[in-house]
Parts: structure tokens; C-alpha cells; sequence
């Protein structure tokens, strides 16, 4: 069986007398005809506006201010350098996870989701290090503080989304495992593409918005 | 070859043809019927009332919540008219006045105006879209108990004297570690976490509820216009709320952490604050002002008994509203040292948002001269909406200039513009919208005699309270100030006020005993007592569990005023399980089966949860971090399958 047999149901609905019988419609779909998708989307917007407003105020407070760093130094690159490597990486394994949820085929998912958490967890220890080397303080000026809760954030985003993988592929063993649980996965594949893509704007700023 | 399904490693399970009894007899008393009835019913007992998720009750529980947030709020405006009716009143000191304003306008715009609407949708959207129960049911469960806990920390606080004093939109360095000492400045901030986080659960469970649960042929051409108004908020809610709780946090990170944002010593910047605070909070009165457009595009064409004049106009333009209201923010912010051509752009964006808003009333007004207006209590609120709110509109582009708006700011006439504009935009709305779906709630009419009396008294006591509010400011009174001299002069027009207050508490206090009369004796409603077109009203006052025994098939805007079609419903849906249909977002064609969650005690467990993390954060830094283990715990326990419904789903199922 190909991907493309996974891809919406051409059973449509039937009528039947005067009523329309959907008896023989799926019981779930993927992508944007789950409702997981819409209320995921809905949380990346949420979470999108936050990431954007951080980022605005990151540099209207850099405008108002004569010396950027005001305090400390401009953060090392090598541990927001090595993340970013990390997770653009990840993103392969996560498509991979994605699609074989489509294919409803367990043993891959399971495969690809380990991958996944393995490359989550290396992205949070390595983040704990980007702490240590920000050389600045959160109380040391306005600098400091919007550089801290930026990462914070960012970081919340990513441990959130790494406890759900992690969470997910233990449900994978309980048995029997809903078709619904395929779609879950797959939506918690698409919101770690959000943690990527979110990463890539804010470490320039983080890393180059007080060299450049 | 291997099917899908043995890679799944799923049990064999039968065919979905013997998957019970189904839906497709719309006569109460069959068997699918009963069997519905059971399914959709609200466990009973304790546990059963605290795991409860049908989108009626939650909506109930929010517009039952809300309004008696909006009395305590409106007693507080009370005791502030009261102080103030005279020259050098003492009936409360300066700190005690100043508690008083800043939880009277945060009461209102956090606990009552924006959760009313919401609660009223989750009530309403489901009904008029033919659906039997919102996307999230869960999430919203649980976003009503974040909204009863924060309001209960807050007036909590209020009552040990630690309520917040730095107005509504606490802004620093007065809320700040500076000079906002205590912890009353804390419980404002967490406060307005708890009700954005729940604003933003339930305008996601409402969008994706609109988008996706509509009944087959409902397309968004044939959308209700209510829907339409609920749709554009609560989209409007997810682009803005986020903003202020993100700079809530800020001013609490500054408060507990020594952060410096809003710090202009260290780089910070005070008037950050009122960016972040007026991009959110100018949206904020739309979210309030929307909802009730869509409140009087529902109640008016019913009473001028033809469908809506310029349909496609009034969506159109309330989706203008929502784009234009992110764009006039800084006019809360002419009084501040920002560049002259910026708050030109904003004036100019401040007049345009009057256009759609006039437009919808030219076609509301269309409406009523082209059909035969009857005149009952929901209608006579709907026309006192368009005298409170034209006046406030009026003098909203007398504000919008900002040379007018430099000489009267901080003054009076603010105070008196913004309560006509949200008591006309949304207040007079909801009573209208109150008695015209209270039969359909409870089964009961309004006594229409006492309805007329609390309009008529409300509409010229909200005159009366507010118009001298006008001419005070005009005069220079100060906004929030606890006394005033007699040499001042507005001691006469103060008492005029004052008077006006206690005619609006004899209005409320009529609605009050017309309510409690009218559950206990009023007259028997039926399922369409006002001949509306709208798909709420085929259902029987008040609606059974589960809504729909059969999904409606729509092919025009006002189903129930169309000839009947050779398809009328929908059939097949399990009447064992919650099970409802999906349909495409654009034409509403049938997509899939859903299985709606069943109610569950986790909801109520992590807002517990999430309160207690809240409240320790305040009074602890590590709490800050410790506190999220027992939230993290009672999600995933949210989440973790349930063996034997697993069995059951599987056995049900039928793969994409």
C-alpha cells in the first residue's frame, strides 16, 4: 500500500431514503480534517504572537538604548550554534514519524519516534548550556532580561514538546492503540516543525542581535 | 501482502455494520432516542457535576459566573457614584477607593464583559451550527474552572485588603517593584493570566467548533450571523490575548525576578507597558463590542420578521472590525511623548473603524423598515443599543482627534464615553440577547411587563448615571479621584449621577426577580416561541443532551423559514457513543465520523493544579518551577488512554 491510498477517503456519504447516511465515513482523518490539527494551529498562533512580540520588544529596547549589550557580553555561539544544527536535523526524523503515522504502520513510528526523543533530549541538555554561556545576567539590565526570557520561552516550547513525544511514544505500547492515537502523533509532529522554524529567527536574534 | 492494519497490530475487530444502535429516527420516543438521551447524559453525583462537558452547561456556568462578577462590579460603581455625590464625601478613604476602581474595571473587562460573550457562544454556536457538542469540550470545561479560581483569588485578595489599586491596566512604574508594593499588583497580574488562558481555550474550542462541526450544507455563506461575529472574535481573542498575558509576565518577572523591562533606569521603558497593554486592550473592547453585533444580527431580523438586509455586508464588515481594531491602539496613548505623524495614523484609523459599524446599522435599519416590526422586550433592547451606542460612538471621534482628546483626557468624558459605548455596545445587546434565548434555555418566557419595565428603567438611568458624566469632564474633573472640594461645582451633576445609579440597581434588581419568577412560574415556551428562523429553534426548550436525536441537513440561511427539502437530516451516527460529524471547512460536506470525548474529572484536577502552581508562584521563585510538575502530571493523565474505551473505540472504527 502506497502513501497516496492514505490520503482522503473517497467514501462519500450516502443517501439513504430521505436521510443522508454516513455510517461508512471514517472515523478519523489527518492533517486538517482531524480536529487536533485546528486546535493546534490555534495554539502555534497563540504561541507564534508571543515569539513575535518577544522579538519586537527585543528590539524596540535595543533602539532606546545607546550600548547593546548594556551589560555583559554578546552570548558564545557554540552552544546556539550546535542547537540549531540539532534541530534543523531533527526535523528529518519528525518528517519520518509523520508520515508513517499516515501509513498507520506502528513499527515505524515507534522507531522514528525514539530518534525524535533521543534528539529532544540531547536539544534540552544542550539548551542548558546556551543558559550558561548568554554571559549575562536576567537582573543585569533590560538586555539581559529580554535575552533570558526570549530563550526561556523558546525553551519552554521545546521541553513542552519533547515531555509530549516522550509521553506519546509510551502510548504507543497500550494496547489496543485508536487509529485517533496516529493522528495525535502525527499533530505532535507538526507542532515540533513550529519548534524549529521558531528557533531559526530567534537565535539570529539571540545570538547575532547584539553583534550585528 | 500486509494491510494497514496488521502492521497496526490492532485486534480483529468486526465491520462498523454491527456497531449498535443508530441515529435516523428524529421521533423522541424511539428507541434510538432514549438510547441518546442516556449517552449524552452528565454522570450524576459529585464527581459527575465536576467532570460535567456538554457545551450547554458550561456556557451556562459561564454566563451565570460572569453576571455575578457584573453585580459585584456594578455594586462597587455604586459605592464610587455614592462617594462622589457630594462635595468631600467620606463614605470610603483614598485606599479603599482606589481598590475600588481598579476591581470594578477589571471585574468588568476580564470577569465579566469578555466571559459572558464566550459563555453565551459555547451555549449558542453549537445549536445554531447542528452540532451536538463543541470541538474541545474538555478544554472548555477546564477553561471555566481556571476563570471561577482566578476570580476568586482576585476577590479573595480584595478581601484581605490586597486587591489591586493601580487601575485596570495596572500601568507601571505604579504596578511595578517599585512603587506597586505588596502583593496586590501580583494578584492583578496572575489574575489576568487565568483570563486570557481561559479566553484563549475557549476561542480555540469555538473556531475550531465553527470550522469543522457544522452541519452537511451549513457552507460559510449559510453561516448565521451570530456564528459569523462569534467566529471573528474569538479568531481576534488568539491574535491579541497572548500579548497580554506575555506582558503581564513581563511586569511580574520585573516584580519577583529583578528583571528590568519596564525599568527605565536599567534600559527598561515605562511606556513599553502601555504598547503591550493598549495592543491588547483596544482589541479587547471588540471582543465585547462584536459578540453583541452578532447579538442584534440574531434578535432583529426574528422581530422584523424577514431574514437580515445586506447579509454579505454584515460579514464583510465585521471582519473589517476585527482587522481595523488591531490599529488603534495608540489612541490611548495621545496624552504620551510619540511622534505627531504616528498618532495622525492612528486618528485616521480610529474614524474608519466607524464605517463598518455604520454600515451594519444602515442594514439593520434597511431591515426593519423593509419587514413588520414586532415589538417585544429582546427588540426593545436592540433599540436601545442604537441610542447609547450612536451617542457613545459620537463622542468616540470626538476623542479620536488629538487635540479634543489632549484637553479631556483623563477626565470624566472618557469615563462617560467608554460606559456608553460598552454598556450601549454590550450590555443592552446581552439583556436582549438574555431574553430572547431565555425560553429556549429553560423552557420558560420572560414576564414581557417586567422585561419592558427593567428596559425602560436601565435606559434612562444609564442616561441619567452617565450623560452629566459629560459635562463634568468638560468642567475638568479629574478621572479617579476619591473627593472633590465644594469651590469644585460638581456636586450637583455628582448627585444627578448618583441618582442615576440607584434607578440602573432597581432596573438589575427587576431582572433579578423577573428571572426567578419566570423559572418558577413563567409560561410555557415551546420550541420556537418568537417564529425565528435559526436552527436552535427546532430543537424543544430546553434541548435534550445531546441537541440534535438527528443531525439537520441546511440549505439556507434560515432553515426553519424554507420549504422543506428532500433531505432534511443526517443518519447513522452511533446513539451509543458521543458521536457527531465533521464536515470540510469551506461547503460543510461530510468528512468524518467524531467521536466527541466523554466528561472526565481531569479538566476540574488541572485547573486545581494550575491554580495552586499560579498562586505559589506568587509568593515563592521556585514555586514558579516547581509548581508545573503537578500540571504536567494532571494533563498526560488527561491524555492517557482508558483501556476500555480503547477496546470500544477500535471496535467502532473505520480507518481514513
Amino acid at each position: 500500500m502506497t502513501r497516496r491510498e492514505s490520503l482522503p477517503a473517497s467514501v462519500a456519504a450516502r443517501l439513504d431514503g430521505d436521510a443522508l447516511d454516513v455510517s461508512d465515513l471514517p472515523s478519523y482523518g489527518f492533517s486538517h480534517r482531524s480536529l487536533m490539527w485546528w486546535g493546534n494551529a490555534g495554539m502555534m498562533v497563540i504561541e507564534g504572537v508571543a515569539f513575535g512580540f518577544m522579538i519586537i520588544i527585543y528590539f524596540y529596547l535595543r533602539s532606546l538604548s545607546n550600548a547593546w549589550p548594556d551589560a555583559g557580553r554578546p552570548p558564545d555561539l557554540r552552544f546556539g550554534s550546535l542547537n540549531l544544527a540539532i534541530i534543523v536535523l531533527s526535523a528529518f526524523p519528525n518528517y519520518l514519524v509523520q508520515r508513517a503515522c499516515k501509513d498507520l504502520d506502528l513499527r515505524r513510528v515507534r522507531r522514528w519516534l525514539y530518534v525524535c526523543s533521543a534528539l529532544g533530549l540531547a536539544l534540552a541538555a544542550v539548551r542548558w548550556y546556551e543558559f550558561t554561556a548568554l554571559n549575562v545576567r536576567w537582573d543585569a539590565g533590560a538586555y539581559g532580561s529580554v535575552v533570558w526570557v526570549l530563550l526561556g520561552l523558546h525553551t519552554f516550547n521545546l521541553v513542552t514538546d519533547v515531555v509530549d513525544t516522550l509521553v506519546l511514544t509510551a502510548v504507543t505500547y497500550s494496547k489496543p492503540l485508536e487509529g485517533k492515537r496516529f493522528v495525535d502523533i502525527a499533530e505532535n509532529c507538526g507542532y515540533w516543525y513550529f519548534v524549529v522554524l521558531t528557533w531559526i529567527p530567534i537565535y539570529a536574534v539571540i545570538y547575532f542581535g547584539a553583534r550585528v | 501482502m500486509t494491510t494497514r492494519s496488521d502492521r497496526r497490530g490492532a485486534v480483529a475487530r468486526p465491520r462498523p455494520r454491527a456497531r449498535g444502535l443508530r441515529d435516523g429516527d428524529a421521533s423522541p420516543h424511539s428507541a434510538a432516542a432514549l438510547k441518546l438521551e442516556r449517552t449524552w447524559r452528565d454522570k450524576p453525583g459529585l464527581i459527575g457535576w465536576l467532570s460535567a462537558n456538554g457545551h450547554k452547561r458550561i456556557g451556562l456556568r459561564f454566563v451565570f459566573t460572569a453576571l455575578c462578577f457584573f453585580g459585584a462590579a456594578g455594586v462597587m460603581g455604586g459605592l464610587m457614584r455614592h462617594q462622589l455625590a457630594s462635595a468631600d464625601g467620606h463614605l470610603v478613604g483614598p485606599d479603599f477607593y482606589n481598590q475600588l476602581f481598579t476591581m470594578h474595571g477589571t471585574t468588568m473587562m476580564f470577569l465579566f464583559a469578555v466571559p459572558v460573550m464566550q459563555g453565551v457562544a459555547l451555549y449558542v454556536v453549537p445549536l445554531m451550527i447542528g452540532a451536538r457538542n463543541t470541538a474541545f469540550p474538555r478544554m472548555s470545561a477546564c477553561a471555566y474552572w481556571l476563570y471561577l479560581f482566578g476570580g476568586l483569588l482576585l476577590f479573595g485578595g480584595f478581601a484581605l485588603n490586597t486587591g489591586p489599586d493601580a487601575g485596570w491596566f495596572a500601568y507601571v512604574p505604579l504596578a511595578g517593584p517599585q512603587y506597586g508594593i505588596g502583593k496586590r499588583a501580583d494578584i492583578w497580574n496572575m489574575l489576568v493570566t487565568y483570563s486570557e488562558a481561559t479566553g484563549l481555550m475557549v476561542a480555540v474550542d469555538i473556531t475550531t467548533t465553527i470550522l469543522k462541526l457544522r452541519a452537511p450544507g451549513m457552507s460559510l455563506r449559510l453561516m448565521p450571523l451570530f456564528v459569523w461575529a462569534s467566529l471573528v472574535t474569538s479568531l481576534m481573542i488568539i491574535f491579541a490575548m497572548p500579548m497580554v498575558m506575555l506582558a503581564a509576565n513581563l511586569v511580574q518577572f520585573d516584580r519577583m525576578l529583578g528583571t528590568h523591562f519596564f525599568n527605565p533606569a536599567e534600559g527598561g521603558d515605562a511606556l513599553l507597558w502601555q504598547h503591550l497593554f493598549w495592543f491588547f486592550g483596544h482589541p479587547e473592547v471588540y471582543f465585547i463590542f462584536i459578540p453583541a453585533l452578532g447579538f442584534v444580527s440574531a434578535i432583529l431580523p426574528t422581530f422584523a420578521r424577514r431574514p437580515v438586509v445586506g447579509h454579505d455586508a454584515i460579514v464583510l464588515s465585521l471582519i473589517a472590525t476585527g482587522f481595523l481594531s488591531f490599529g488603534l491602539w495608540v489612541h490611548h496613548m495621545f496624552a504620551t511623548n510619540l511622534p505627531e505623524l504616528g498618532k495622525s495614523f492612528f486618528t485616521a484609523m480610529s474614524f474608519m473603524i466607524a464605517i463598518p459599524t455604520a454600515l451594519q446599522i444602515f442594514c439593520w435599519i434597511a431591515t426593519i423598515a423593509a419587514g413588520r416590526l414586532v415589538l417585544k422586550s429582546p427588540m426593545w433592547f436592540v433599540l436601545g443599543f442604537f441610542v447609547i451606542l450612536l451617542i457613545g460612538g459620537l463622542t468616540g471621534i470626538m476623542l479620536g482627534s488629538v487635540p479634543l482628546d489632549l484637553q479631556v483626557h483623563d477626565s470624566y468624558f472618557v469615563v462617560a464615553h467608554l460606559h456608553y459605548v460598552l454598556i450601549g455596545g454590550a450590555v443592552f445587546p446581552l439583556l436582549g440577547a438574555i431574553c430572547y434565548w431565555f425560553p429556549k434555555v429553560t423552557g420558560r418566557m420572560l414576564n414581557e411587563r417586567l422585561a419592558r419595565w427593567q428596559f425602560w428603567l436601565f435606559f434612562i438611568g444609564v442616561n441619567l448615571t452617565f450623560f452629566p458624566l459629560h459635562i463634568l469632564g468638560l468642567m475638568g474633573m479629574p478621572r479617579r479621584i476619591y473627593t472633590y472640594g465644594p469651590e469644585t461645582g460638581w456636586g450637583t451633576l455628582s448627585l444627578l449621577s448618583a441618582a442615576g445609579q440607584v434607578i440602573n440597581d432597581l432596573s438589575m434588581l427587576l431582572f433579578v426577580i423577573n428571572i426567578v419568577r419566570s423559572l418558577w412560574k413563567g409560561e410555557r415556551a415551546g420550541a420556537d416561541p418568537w417564529q425565528a428562523g435559526t436552527l436552535e429553534w427546532s430543537l424543544p426548550s430546553p434541548p435534550s443532551a445531546c441537541n440534535f436525536l438527528v443531525l439537520p441537513v441546511v440549505r439556507s440561511r434560515e432553515p426553519l423559514w424554507a420549504p422543506p427539502a428532500e433531505v432534511n437530516n443526517v443518519s447513522g451516527l452511533s446513539a451509543e457513543i458521543r458521536e457527531g460529524l465533521t464536515t470540510t471547512v469551506l461547503h460543510a460536506v461530510p468528512d468524518t465520523r467524531y467521536a466527541y470525548p466523554r466528561p472526565e474529572i481531569w479538566p476540574f484536577v488541572a485547573a486545581v493544579s494550575v491554580t495552586a502552581w499560579l498562586v505559589w508562584s506568587v509568593w515563592s521563585v521556585p514555586g514558579f518551577a516547581w509548581g508545573l510538575i503537578p500540571p504536567a502530571v494532571a494533563f498526560i493523565a488527561w491524555y492517557w488512554p482508558n483501556r476500555k474505551e480503547a477496546v470500544e473505540e477500535v471496535s467502532w472504527e473505520i480507518e481514513p
